[in-house]
């Protein structure tokens, strides 16, 4: 285990340092070090204290921890592997990501998982434990995004408009949704027994590292978003 | 060297404030410290920060700061000054000579106070008189440029990285009880002293990450009432849209949020609480060309407080986190740690939702 010390390091110093080494590494001190990890393969990393914008942007098959929140743009265009999130991150999580997977164990800002797409066996997936902003899963074109809502104070489980030009992949919302409203060209509907075990093979991971046990998880009801291929995604923002 | 208005500037820029809900009084190095974990967000055109609460000793005068461009331009302007204030105190900014900081104009403040005879003569309010001189200044003397003009506050703006501008201003020397910061990132311009963040007029200051596309619709409307703007940024209107609403016309900092953010039509009809649409629909219908659209986070700073509002559609990012009595706010949480590792309640406001934080009465 190699340890770098962020105080004094930038981006490119410590994305040097970690390509430099074979082994497994742990920064401490980050704060706000843009592009950690951006485009790597094989690598654990773990990180304590706030890594910058675009962390493991192009990741390519690494696994990150953070022991703090994220930025924005955690994951950007992701590729494979898995970043882990102790904290909240900001906003646009996953912009445009098309493999591996990010947990987040406390809450998402704007825009979360926005153009997210798949291909063949590249299926992204994200788990948001707590509650997500406005415009989750906009322009969404494949993959799978989870929103838990969990300890959020009577909070609305997710902001204004989400779903917006969303045309493909899934959302499951741990809610009944009573309160919120989807766009036409989506559907949205109570999550089914074939849904509920869909949903059991994607927490488990995030109950082990998040000690949660899944039933729990699974015990309130859940809404399912998917997008109505008749009724296509028309426009948003010119007719305000 | 192109002026601003000759061409078009995309920016990304950082900004980062501070605030004591105490009034208790901060050092100006901190809010310069907090501008460095972010300095990729700036490109070294343009840097700047505003204080209030940094002139207990002469809080009852407007502290009027000013570029130059010649010695001749500093004594047509003082003229002018003397003729419509008394200046009971004109001065050189001490400024540390750095090599990050070059090209400096003359860099002068004045402590003054409007001539009442004048004043009764034009029938005008004290800050409608000081506004007035302002905006003339700015839009009739060339090479003369008024920067701040607030009571017990006062705004340090240059063409540099935000803390190397800190620095040359010599921040660590000033004590506020609160504090905002920019950092710039005009992409194709050459970039000049006065085209720095924060845009101020009387104590109103602004500082802001985005670029607003409804600049030219609200500059003709504010235009209207006397407003000029005379360096064709889109910082600068939301500056005088600020002043309108809140002292021309007396809306809250709630409504005057809700009239330049305003939730769309649809947001609108779906409020249970009717007093609340009712007024939602008011505001939108009183103040159509005050709508302000494009991507925004700003920084609000007035006598006594602050408040952050992103445009409503959350294209830029904004951060709020505390710590006893201070508030933090930053485009990025990394700004907020370097100013307190421990603070807490991080949390991101949503789109339009304004973050009004006020110093306790009596406190400032």
């Amino acid at each position: 285990m190699e340890i770098i010390d962020a105080k004094t390091l930038d981006y490119k110093a410590i994305n040097e340092a970690l390509r430099r080494s074979d082994d497994a590494c742990t920064i401490q001190n980050c704060c706000g070090q843009r592009f950690l990890a951006s485009g790597m393969s094989q690598k654990d990393l773990t990180i304590y204290g706030i890594p910058g914008n675009a962390l493991g942007a192009y990741l390519n098959n690494a696994a990150i921890t953070v022991y703090g929140n994220g930025q924005d743009a955690v994951g950007d265009t992701m590729n494979e592997g898995q970043i882990l999130i102790h904290g909240n991150i900001g906003d646009a999580a996953g912009y445009a990501m098309r493999g591996g997977k990010i947990y987040v164990k406390g809450n998402a800002g704007y825009r979360a998982g926005i153009h997210m797409k798949e291909y063949k066996e590249k299926k992204p997936l994200m788990i948001i434990g707590g509650y997500a902003g406005s415009f989750l899963g906009e322009y969404q074109a494949g993959g799978v995004i989870i929103v838990l809502g969990l300890s959020r104070n009577k909070k609305r489980i997710v902001g204004n408009f989400p779903c917006t030009g969303m045309h493909g992949g899934k959302i499951f919302l741990r809610d009944d949704c009573h309160d919120i409203k989807f766009p036409e060209q989506v559907t949205a509907r109570p999550a089914s027994r074939e849904d509920l075990d869909e949903l059991r093979e994607y927490l488990s991971d995030f109950c082990s590292a998040f000690n949660y046990q899944i039933d729990d998880l699974l015990s309130a009801p859940f809404t399912v978003i998917t997008p109505d291929s008749k009724n296509p995604y028309k426009q948003m923002y010119v007719a305000n | 060297m192109k002026m601003e208005g000759q061409v078009r500037i995309p920016s990304g820029c950082a900004i980062s404030a501070v605030i004591s809900r105490e009034g208790k009084k901060i050092s100006g190095d901190i809010i310069t410290n907090s501008m460095k974990p972010m300095h990729d967000r700036s490109n070294g055109l343009g840097g700047g920060f505003a204080g209030y609460g940094i002139y207990p000793d002469y809080k009852d005068f407007y502290a009027l700061h000013m570029f130059f461009n010649s010695r001749d331009t500093r004594k047509t302007c003082e003229a002018f000054l003397k003729e419509r204030f008394e200046i009971v105190q004109s001065e050189i900014i001490p400024t540390h000579k750095i090599p990050a900081i070059k090209n400096e104009p003359i860099i002068w403040r004045y402590f003054v106070a409007p001539l009442r005879s004048v004043m009764s003569s034009l029938q005008l309010e004290e800050k409608e008189f000081v506004a007035k001189c302002v905006i003339r200044i700015n839009d009739e003397m060339p090479g003369a440029y008024v920067f701040s003009s607030g009571k017990n506050m006062g705004t340090f703006k240059a063409v540099g990285y935000p803390e190397d501008v800190g620095l040359f201003y010599r921040l660590e020397d000033y004590k506020g009880y609160s504090w905002t910061a920019h950092g710039r990132y005009p992409t194709n311009t050459p970039g000049w002293w006065g085209g720095a963040h924060p845009f101020t007029l009387l104590d109103y200051s602004i500082v802001h990450n985005g670029e607003i596309s409804s600049y030219d619709a609200n500059r003709r409307f504010v235009e209207m009432f006397g407003y000029k703007c005379t360096l064709q940024t889109d910082t600068e209107v939301i500056t005088y849209i600020m002043d309108y609403l809140l002292r021309v016309q007396e809306l809250t900092l709630e409504e005057a949020a809700s009239v330049i953010a305003a939730p769309f039509w649809s947001t609108i009809s779906a409020k249970s609480d009717l007093e609340d649409k009712k007024k939602h629909i008011f505001l939108r219908t009183m103040f159509p060309s005050l709508l302000v659209t494009g991507p925004f986070s700003i920084v609000f700073g007035f006598n006594g407080g602050l408040m952050a509002l992103n445009d409503r559609l959350k294209l830029r990012s904004m951060v709020v986190g505390e710590k006893d009595d201070k508030v933090f706010i930053s485009s990025e949480e990394a700004a907020i740690r370097t100013m307190e590792p421990n603070a807490e309640n991080i949390w991101y406001p949503a789109g339009g939702e304004p973050v009004i934080i006020k110093v306790k009465e009596g406190a400032f």
